[in-house]
């Protein structure tokens, strides 16, 4: 099962505890989704830059010593963007790009990419990106197919990044509110969407928003995820049972 | 026609820019007489207009700005969670999976169907980049026009009274919402799509970037 996969790579992520940690993981993801490589990496956030990936560290430091952060569309096109986008659609005109992109290809990179532009809170940005060697109809088939769980999954490890760089070792908890607390008890009491928001007298669509928010906040994949979560961490208590202690 | 613009490319259209924010400073502080900002040059700009955000705009024939509404991400700030959390119940709305319209504004000489332009355009939008839903803060008494042109919110809440109620609510981003859109207002699937395909550059061919 794919998506019992991809939950149980989220809850490893959440597991996390350094940024070496971090960089083991995302060649976990890496592995599943098939992919020549992926990479995570934050824009001078505390005036240092974190990032996890897959490449070679020879490739990494070239980078760096080339200083083509400056040069890269990849880097260039996402920076003031917040939409995901394919490589192939970013600006490529520079010669001195296309050289970098020969270089990195050399280095074992592939010739496809996907970026998602990262935005938090307080204005800090990341870039999350899957790399990948093969065709364009091939590509853009996996990135249709994959988009919304890439979308999912590159922000997850945006927040488990930042409870790393920020110290908070606690899985996250604390932020549901109390309306997403109800939203989910009722769920992991086995009752339909639409008993629910009857239940809480709000519509559906606002049901469907306050899941969403709450499965964001927990770190889960999807709806069933984000009640797993909950109950095993005692956010949410079955009824019958004893509260934890 | 509709483009989409981020913020750091309005300058790219100034007579278009020119007039959608002077359209806002005519709707909010002249019509709905909000308490907004209007600058030297008389365009209504918020704090948000500086975060980059992308806006939706109708064009007219002479390059001016018919309607528009401005879009960010929900994981950043925005407007709902930093000006109107009592009307979501306390929840902050936070999802990669969901992007938050405001400033939804027609032109005082808008024609008919730039609205539905806007809502379908924007359902195109987030089912290109995978969302699910559309948070928006706007006057309770535009409901109706939503509900015509066939992209019915589901309002979270409300306050206010009389014609100052706002609310804020959810649109769905499916296939469904798009094709209702489409089939109310007449605009066929296919434009909306060029509308799109427009403004977002098209994949370059793998010769291209090896060269």
């Amino acid at each position: 099962m794919e998506t019992a996969r991809l939950e149980a790579l989220l809850e490893r992520l959440q597991t996390t505890k350094s940024i070496d940690e971090l960089q083991v993981w995302a060649h976990e993801l890496r592995d599943f989704f098939g992919v020549t490589h992926v990479f995570y990496h934050t824009a001078s956030l505390k005036s240092e830059q974190v990032g996890a990936f897959t490449y070679s560290l020879e490739w990494a430091r070239h980078y760096i010593d080339k200083d083509y952060r400056s040069i890269d569309p990849v880097v260039l096109g996402a920076q003031r963007r917040f939409h995901p986008m394919d490589w192939k659609t970013l600006d490529w005109s520079s010669p001195a790009a296309r050289a970098m992109m020969r270089e990195a290809m050399a280095h074992g990179l592939g010739n496809q990419g996907w970026s998602v532009p990262i935005w938090g809170p307080h204005g800090e940005f990341a870039l999350f990106c899957l790399n990948h060697t093969t065709d364009d109809a091939s590509w853009e088939t996996f990135t249709r197919k994959n988009g919304k769980d890439i979308l999912v999954v590159s922000h997850l490890m945006h927040e488990q990044a930042m409870r790393i760089i920020n110290k908070e070792m606690d899985e996250p908890t604390a932020e549901l509110s109390p309306r997403e607390r109800e939203t989910l008890t009722q769920l992991s009491l086995g009752q339909s969407r639409a008993e629910v928001a009857d239940a809480l007298q709000i519509s559906e669509n606002t049901l469907r928003a306050y899941i969403d928010s709450a499965r964001h906040k927990l770190g889960a994949l999807n709806v069933t995820h984000a009640v797993a979560l909950a109950l095993a961490r005692g956010i949410i208590v079955p009824t019958g049972a004893l509260p934890k202690y | 026609m509709i483009r989409f613009v981020y913020a750091d490319q309005l300058s790219l259209y100034p007579l278009l820019a020119d007039s959608m924010f002077k359209d806002r400073a005519a709707q909010f502080r002249d019509r709905l007489d909000w308490e907004v900002t209007v600058d030297e040059n008389g365009w209504e700009v918020d704090e948000y207009d500086r975060l980059n955000p992308l806006y939706i705009i109708w064009e007219n024939a002479e390059g001016r700005h018919g309607g528009s509404v401005r879009i960010m991400p929900t994981v950043g700030r925005i407007m709902t969670n930093e000006h109107f959390l009592d009307l979501t119940g306390g929840v902050t709305i936070r999802s990669p999976l969901i992007w938050e319209c405001t400033r939804f504004c027609l032109a005082p000489d808008a024609p008919v169907g730039v609205a539905a332009a806007l809502l379908a355009a924007g359902v195109e939008l987030g089912l290109r980049f995978g969302l699910e839903q559309a948070l928006g803060v706007i006057y309770a008494k535009t409901i109706p026009i939503y509900r015509r042109i066939g992209s019915v919110p589901e309002i979270i809440g409300m306050k206010g009274e009389g014609a100052d109620r706002i609310a804020v609510g959810l649109w769905p981003v499916s296939v469904e919402a798009r094709a209702e859109i489409s089939r109310k207002a007449g605009i066929p699937l296919s434009v909306i799509a060029r509308w799109f395909d427009a403004s977002f550059p098209a994949r370059i061919a793998e010769e291209r970037l090896a060269a």
